[in-house]
């Protein structure tokens, strides 16, 4: 390693300050002020709080309700994590074997990437909308009355379709350079080898693939978990209470609109925690065995 | 073990491009062929046409007594080593050598025993559990050749496999294979554009050129009578010397000076070898001395005979030479090209 040798020693500092005022802004600060306000209960008109100790976080552990939420962010986290992963792969593995206009067919694949995620929110909530959606008429065409905002399932399966679309052309990009990235020799050595192309694309493609795939596994957690915020919001139609919700979504509710801070400060640490877990998961993995070379 | 048969086979991009023109070929049984030609010159084309990497235009491809031409890379039982040796990153080596093996059916005690072997064979046993990242670039190569090994296959393959190998290795792994492949007594078609490995190694080489096999013999007809002087001047170090000259009754004139050479008239070139110049006071043929390039055993004499460029290949005996010498040109030593075809007269 370098060292750059600094004469004035606060030369170094005055760099570095940009970037830790920001972060302390940013995050520490208000982490602190999450973890200090779970500690207590606001009076809902905001004339001032008691401390309660932990009691905001074992009402938590007590909630039927919150359990619920819980149990469908992990319903919804798995699904839109395997169908974004998965639907991406199989695009990837289909466009990396086009010869012919490849290019042209990338980018069309990767289209909705530049779509900005509130766009898509919106795009998608058009898409179901009651009265002109074409994927509501869609159904109603094959008989089912699809309910957004007010069926629980019809909102849970609009949720999900929004959500993994927008997330597709993303893992589509990063596996399908990744795809690229497997020398040319290596699957030429496993034609030979071996005739069937599913047993190759599993024995070989697949482990010099996993690199990447865990990345994305990671990143499309994160994002099913928290970046979906949108999507959700605009799929409850403003009535969170009888359609179905993720984590993120509830610490919003509970916190501004039904003025829990306490409650919804314990939440966030909750979550805080969850993503250090994933965080600490992703390093170590990505250190240890996926990484050949 | 198996004879190769080709016949009129040809590569036609879809873009028109003709990578490989009509060849026709047999390569007999245990016999190693090398594929020699300058980059571009269709000689990988044609070895992967015949491992099935690439499709084939027109033409029939028989392995043994089978046109594989339509069947899979894997059903043509053979085996290709590929230059930067393409072993499987995330396998172990033993794992690189038996996979081929697996997906043929073959019992784990089968796979166990023919992977010892190679192995043994290779002197890769002590390193059977170690990733491709873990090895050495000569390592890696006797996986590569592993990998070919353990399947057993009618042909061997080899892409340029030792290009990216530092000279001495390269000289030890060429004598490795070619022993192994004797020792197998397997076919195999050796593609690489370094006319030593090409000399050295072969059976019988062909020479490509422009997607055209130019000659196809053993290295000493090749050295001895090339077919023209593209090949002249490929095979060889160096190259062997060619000068425009002028056949009339019986002589070929070069400048001022005449070599007797029965042909007909008309423009022709002369070709001989460096090495087989000799300089000598009894010479007929004047050269004038430009640079010296010593190699210890003999050295280069790098010069003009008539104007055009020269090189002698001398026995080193340390004299100081003159700036204008006189050459003799054994006439047994001689070439004679068409000046305009480039063919041999």
């Amino acid at each position: 390693m370098k060292r750059a040798a600094f004469s004035q020693p606060l030369m170094p500092v005055a760099l570095l300050m940009p970037q830790l005022i920001i972060i302390a802004v940013f995050f520490y600060w208000p982490a602190w002020e999450a973890i200090y306000s779970s500690f207590f209960l606001q009076d809902p008109f905001g004339f001032g709080s008691n401390y309660v100790g932990a009691d905001n976080y074992t009402r938590l552990a007590k909630s039927s309700e919150y359990g619920k939420v819980a149990g469908f962010t992990l319903f919804f986290t798995v699904v839109v994590t395997f169908l974004s992963l998965g639907i991406a792969l199989l695009l990837a593995v289909k466009a990396d074997k086009v010869i012919r206009g490849a290019k042209t067919y990338r980018t069309l694949l990767m289209w909705v990437y530049a779509v900005a995620p509130p766009v898509a929110g919106f795009l998608g909530g058009l898409l179901f909308d009651q009265n002109i959606g074409p994927i509501t008429d869609l159904f109603a065409f094959f008989g089912y009355n699809l309910q957004i905002g007010l069926n629980y399932n019809d909102t849970a399966f609009a949720m999900i379709v929004v959500s993994v679309w927008k997330q597709i052309p993303v893992n589509f990009i990063f596996l399908l350079s990744g795809l690229q990235s497997i020398p040319v020799a290596v699957r030429e050595a496993a034609l030979i080898d071996n005739k069937s192309g599913t047993r190759r694309f599993w024995d070989i493609t697949f482990p010099l693939l996993a690199p990447t795939a865990f990345f994305l596994l990671i990143i499309n957690i994160t994002y099913a978990l928290f970046d979906t915020f949108g999507v959700i919001d605009i799929m409850v139609k403003g009535n969170p209470a009888s359609n179905p919700i993720t984590l993120v979504y509830k610490v919003y509710t509970d916190g501004f609109r039904g003025n829990d801070l306490g409650g919804s400060s314990a939440q966030s640490v909750v979550l805080m925690v969850l993503v250090l877990l994933l965080t600490v998961m992703q390093f170590r993995m990505l250190e240890r065995r996926i990484h050949y070379t | 073990m198996a004879t190769v048969s080709v016949t009129d086979i040809s590569k036609t991009y879809p873009n028109g491009a003709q990578a490989v023109r009509p060849a026709s070929f047999d390569i007999a049984d245990g016999e190693l062929i090398v594929l020699v030609g300058p980059s571009g010159c269709g000689k990988s084309t044609l070895l992967r046409m015949v491992a099935g990497l690439e499709d084939i235009t027109t033409g029939d491809l028989r392995i043994g007594d089978r046109v594989v031409n339509d069947l899979d890379p894997a059903e043509r039982d053979i085996a290709m080593v590929f230059q930067n040796y393409a072993l499987y990153p995330h396998m172990t080596v033993a794992k690189n050598m038996a996979y081929g093996l697996k997906n043929r059916g073959a019992s784990k005690d089968e796979i166990a025993a023919k992977v010892t072997e190679a192995a043994e064979m290779l002197s890769l046993t002590p390193l059977l559990d170690r990733r491709p990242s873990q090895l050495s670039g000569g390592q890696r190569q006797r996986v590569a050749m592993g990998r070919a090994i353990v399947r057993d296959p009618a042909l061997f393959l080899f892409d340029e496999p030792l290009s990216n190998l530092d000279a001495k290795l390269r000289h030890q792994m060429r004598v490795e294979i070619r022993n192994l492949q004797r020792r197998l007594n397997v076919t195999a078609m050796y593609v690489t554009h370094d006319q030593v490995e090409a000399m050295t190694m072969a059976d019988r080489i062909f020479v490509l050129n422009a997607g055209g096999i130019e000659q196809i013999g053993t290295p000493s007809e090749i050295y001895r009578k090339p077919a023209s002087t593209f090949v002249a001047s490929f095979m060889g170090a160096p190259p062997m010397n060619l000068l425009n000259g002028k056949a009339d009754g019986g002589k070929v004139h070069i400048g001022e000076s005449a070599v007797p050479m029965p042909c007909a008239d008309g423009s022709v070139l002369l070709g001989i070898r460096p090495e087989e110049v000799a300089v000598s006071q009894m010479g007929t043929i004047p050269f004038k001395l430009t640079l010296i390039e010593e190699l210890g055993a003999s050295r280069l004499l790098h010069g003009t005979v008539a104007g055009q460029d020269f090189v002698v290949n001398a026995p080193n005996d340390d004299t100081a030479l003159a700036e204008e010498l006189m050459l003799e040109f054994p006439a047994n030593a001689l070439h004679l090209f068409d000046a305009e075809t480039g063919k041999r007269l």
